[in-house]
């Protein structure tokens, strides 16, 4: 194994650091995040703990993705 | 398509607090009685189908197996949950986003889900790691560092040690394997939440068992 695999698997194995929010907080907020990270906003400073979930859970990241793909590609952000 | 009510009292504090007025014609039409409603639903549907295929389009080259005709239908019964998912839940939306982006997540999710369990049916869910190999400490790499090396010894280690028995089969079918915890819960009848709190506690004893910040 490389060192960036060596540094991708201690990640997943560990996890974020510091607090995160659970899936269905994530997923309470995740409109809201969406829209203030496309209208450029600091929304981790608004929904404190997302970016630390997003990086720890592969689904609600995958989630992220797409949501913040389909509205910015559809509408702008209010 | 089916549907679900919404009290009144719930929809008017709701639009209270909502200042976009797409988002509050959107609460109104859904709240109205009769056709009126049906033709809101309607609209809602087609809006939550675009999603679904918006969803499936990004991850199709996951499933080279499936067909046009079964992306589709997938899509549709996506776009139908979300929208039962939605009425039902209606008197939660806080306005925090406008409609049509809390709409869309719920479409999402659903395909999502879907398309995760179907890319996984019939395969095993490996709840032991698939080779250890990838924590071997004893064939040097020059690109390997002594620090990651190291660290990759004791999380080994503290997998064993330190977690229960139900940790250990989590974290490594999730971080190790890659099984999609929508997979594994269901495989193992619990809920997403419910592994990622277990994820998370085992994470934190490792975190400590390694000496690394939690």
């Amino acid at each position: 194994m490389t060192m960036n695999e060596d540094r991708k698997l201690i990640k997943a194995v560990l996890g974020p650091e510091g607090p995160e929010l659970t899936c269905e907080r994530c997923f309470e907020e995740l409109d809201r995040y969406v829209e203030l990270e496309l209208s450029g906003a600091d929304a981790e400073a608004t929904v404190p703990g997302m970016r630390a979930h997003l990086e720890g859970c592969p689904a609600c990241h995958e989630d992220h993705e797409s949501l913040k793909a389909l509205v910015g590609s559809t509408e702008k952000p209010a | 398509m089916s549907t679900a009510t919404v009290s009144v009292e719930a929809m008017e504090e709701v639009t209270a607090v909502f200042a976009d007025e797409d988002s509050e014609a959107w609460l109104a039409a859904l709240s109205a009685p009769g056709p009126a409603r049906e033709a809101a639903c309607s609209r809602l549907h087609d809006l939550l189908l675009r999603a679904a295929r918006f969803e499936v389009k990004r991850r199709r080259a996951s499933l080279p197996h499936l067909r046009g005709d079964d992306f589709d239908d997938l899509a549709v019964q996506s776009a139908d949950d979300a929208l039962v998912a939605i009425l039902a839940k209606l008197d939660t939306f806080r306005g925090d986003s406008r409609f049509t982006t809390w709409a869309y997540k719920f479409a999402l999710l659903e395909a999502a889900v879907k398309l995760r369990r179907r890319a996984w049916q019939g395969r095993e869910v490996p709840l032991e790691p698939e080779t250890w190999n990838v924590f071997a400490t004893d064939n040097p790499s020059p690109e390997r560092r002594a620090e990651e090396s190291e660290l990759l010894r004791e999380l080994r280690v503290g997998i064993d040690e330190v977690l229960s028995p139900h940790q250990r089969e989590v974290l490594v079918a999730l971080a190790l394997n890659e099984v999609p915890i929508d997979v594994l819960a269901d495989r193992l009848n619990t809920t997403r939440g419910a592994l990622y709190k277990t994820l998370h506690d085992a994470r934190k004893k490792l975190r400590v068992h390694v000496g690394s910040e939690v």
